[in-house]
């Protein structure tokens, strides 16, 4: 199983109600297997996706709410989104267990950054479980639930894209059935009015030294003896992996392999009383690392990727960590000249292509009057060539938001490229603020009735764009839809145009199916 | 035992459906495996890889490290090269010989030979023209997997039955179909070893 796979095997093994989820590279997959699974049926567990993060995490609480298990699942970058919600969650507490995942993307891979999901566990002060391998995404998923329920918040679980797309054997355990209906007994916890959260905010705080001895209990944090004590090794999730793979004998160094949070601190002071040097290898930010070397960096010698022993930034691999331990890495077989870089790019035949064709021609005369703030989705392509179409990528929404203060600034033709999906994820209160001020911005809503570039996910606002512009406020003439195609490249070219020269805020929605679903259909038929 | 392989191709091309079958193979056999794939953004065309690791022994890393790859298995060229840093110094490549042009610095034909030529243990050959003997261009990943199956570690049986249970449900043709495919790469890459 994939260990995004692990994940969604367990949370149904464990009895949930329901997952809720905005699709987002890697975590996409757990929700996709729980979908795709006959126990979603038979079990009726909610599986259908949210419109974004925040809405999933509010559904899923609200599940909790009723006394149901729920999980929740998101890139990182979805859990800034969710963060509202997430944060507040923690002050309410939960009543049936609620497990949130956070897929974190180190080096990169299909992300804007690489933003650390654990502080954001740290940051809402609530225990955060981090996987090595898939039989243990299974087993913290699977005990999440009843350490949530056990602990009255929600349980992080932060995994990294090498775990979550890759496989090995997963051993089941017995099926949990799903909580009945049922309701906190205590009419002020999920009323975060100032003189109830400062109540609730006071449990949270006494339930600390809980969450630590549960850590320092835990079978996910292990001190695992050396006979070098000239270093010890704090190796958390999957760097533990890279460490023992350099030392297939075993490591000669003592160990403290680190799966559950708050940190174990007694753990961590029998390492530090007996190891001359501590080692820290942890996925993404220094957060181990900093919390144990303080602002001063006073006493012990705690090395990390901070001080150089490790790269500050990037996913680990074999090599990085071999190299760090001061093991020879083969550099005899460079990569030939001949291998050129070979990017992503669109997919031929796919309507994205055919909107920045036309795009390109209808601002080509007057580019210096005018900037394309582009979004998250396949049509950030747009970017490279052949099309250089666009000036901005930032966040989910944040094109037409970009444009409107552009335009505020006084750029003459701001012009946003967002897709369907992520319209409706973050879109819309952005063209409200755009529609409210009659901003001069043309945003093209590049509607390919899917969530692309995660893989074809329902899209929330498939068959609804133009009612909602509509209702949003958008004028009714200043209202396109098109079909991005070869043949009707100079409609196309002529509506942007117009748009572009009209001093207000216009909708141009080309709208044509992603060529990769309808293979997919083709294919199932 | 333990085998490393690198699958590699372009985005589309179906590395994951290759692994699949190794991956089937290996876990009925009782060995330990772990295998990391490339989903999001990549898979547009780009260049993709996969990790696989089979091993009788636990693995820890999802990651092969460099100059350990026993095997790079690859459905297109220029791709195959990019990995030859992961590949063991008595490492085999199998590879597709026909090219996937999608960008405009691609490397001419010549150059690209010689650069394959020049690494001694390697199979090449056109997987697409195979697959079309054999019956259809849709079996070409069998067709080079059969090319793989000397260097896997894995006993060619094991790797039959793989595709036996892989393709069961689209019936005794599909499976018969895809084992043959499997043979007839098998029988090229027997003949280029013993050259």
């Amino acid at each position: 199983m994939l260990g995004d796979e692990a994940i969604a095997q367990a949370a149904m093994d464990a009895g949930i109600s329901g997952v809720y989820a905005y699709p987002g590279t890697p975590s996409t997959e757990i929700t996709e297997y729980i979908q795709t699974s006959p126990k979603s049926k038979t079990d009726n567990i909610h599986c259908k996706w949210s419109a974004n993060e925040k809405t999933a995490m509010e559904a899923a609480l609200g599940m909790s709410f009723a006394g149901k298990r729920a999980l929740v699942c998101m890139k990182h970058v979805g859990v800034n989104v969710a963060a509202d919600a997430f944060m507040n969650a923690a002050v309410t507490g939960i009543v049936g267990g609620l497990v949130f995942v956070a897929a974190d993307d180190p080096s990169m891979h299909s992300s804007q950054n690489e933003q650390d999901s654990r502080f954001f566990g740290q940051f809402a002060l609530i225990p955060i479980l981090e996987p090595s391998n898939q039989q243990e995404a299974y087993d913290m998923v699977y005990e999440g639930f009843e350490l949530s329920e056990r602990c009255g918040v929600p349980v992080m679980l932060r995994i990294t894209t090498r775990l979550a797309h890759s496989r090995s054997g997963v051993k089941q355990r017995p099926e949990i059935p799903q909580n009945e209906l049922h309701f906190s007994n205590n009419p002020r916890q999920f009323v975060l009015l100032p003189a109830n959260a400062r109540v609730q905010y006071q449990k949270l705080l006494a339930a600390q030294s809980q969450f630590l001895k549960y850590s320092e209990e835990s079978t996910y944090n292990i001190y695992i003896d050396g006979a070098d004590n000239s270093r010890g090794v704090v190796a958390s999730g999957i760097a533990y992996n890279y460490l023992m793979e350099n030392y297939p004998e075993g490591c000669p160094y003592p160990v403290l392999k680190v799966g559950q949070y708050p940190l174990p601190e007694s753990k961590l002071r029998k390492m530090a009383l007996e190891c001359k040097e501590l080692i820290i290898l942890e996925e993404g930010y220094p957060l181990i690392e900093d919390s144990l070397n303080g602002l001063l960096g006073i006493g012990l010698k705690v090395r990390g990727r901070k001080d150089g022993f490790l790269p500050r930034a990037g996913e680990f691999n074999p090599d990085i960590v071999g190299k760090a331990f001061g093991f020879e890495i083969p550099e005899n077989r460079p990569v030939p000249e001949v291998v050129k870089m070979r990017p992503p790019s669109l997919c031929v035949g796919c309507g994205h292509r055919d909107m920045y064709d036309a795009l390109n021609e209808a601002v080509g005369y007057k580019s210096d009057e005018c900037k394309v703030f582009s979004d998250i989705g396949c049509y950030t392509l747009g970017y490279l060539p052949p099309f250089r179409s666009i000036d901005t990528c930032v966040d989910m929404g944040a094109s037409i938001t970009m444009a409107k203060g552009a335009a505020d600034a006084g750029l003459k033709y701001p012009v946003a490229v967002i897709g369907d999906s992520t319209f409706t994820h973050s879109g819309m209160t952005s063209l409200l603020d755009a529609v409210n001020e009659n901003s001069p911005i043309t945003v093209i809503i590049s509607d390919n009735e899917t969530t692309g570039m995660t893989g074809g996910q329902d899209s929330s606002g498939t068959g609804k764009l133009e009612a909602i512009c509509l209702g949003l406020g958008v004028a009714k003439e200043h209202l396109h839809v098109l079909v991005p195609l070869k043949k009707n490249h100079d409609e196309m070219v002529r509506i942007i145009r117009e748009e572009m020269d009209y001093p207000g805020t216009s909708v141009i929605i080309p709208r044509r199916e992603c060529i990769q679903t309808i293979g997919k259909k083709k294919k199932q038929a | 035992m333990k085998t490393d392989i690198l699958l590699s191709g372009v985005g589309g091309q179906g590395i994951l459906s290759i692994a699949a079958v190794i991956g089937e193979a290996a876990v009925h056999q009782n060995l330990f495996m772990k295998q990391a794939e490339v989903h999001g953004m990549s898979q547009r065309g780009g260049d993709v890889q996969s990790n696989l690791r089979i091993s009788d022994k636990p693995i820890f890393s999802d990651l092969i490290a460099k100059g350990k790859a026993n095997l790079i298995l690859s459905l297109e060229p220029m791709e195959a090269l990019r990995y030859l840093p992961y590949l063991a110094s008595d490492g085999w490549i199998v590879t597709n010989s026909t090219p996937l042009i999608n960008i405009t610095d691609y490397p001419d034909a010549e150059a690209l030979q010689k650069a394959l030529y020049s690494i001694p243990n390697i199979v090449v050959f056109d997987v697409d023209e195979i697959a079309k003997e054999v019956g259809s261009t849709r079996v070409s990943n069998m067709v080079i997997l059969g090319a793989a199956t000397p260097f896997l570690g894995i006993e060619y049986e094991a790797i039959e039955s793989g595709i036996k249970r892989i393709f069961e449900r689209k019936g005794p043709d599909i499976v018969a179909l895809n084992l043959k495919a499997l043979a007839v790469g098998k029988k090229i890459a027997d003949a280029s070893i013993h050259i």
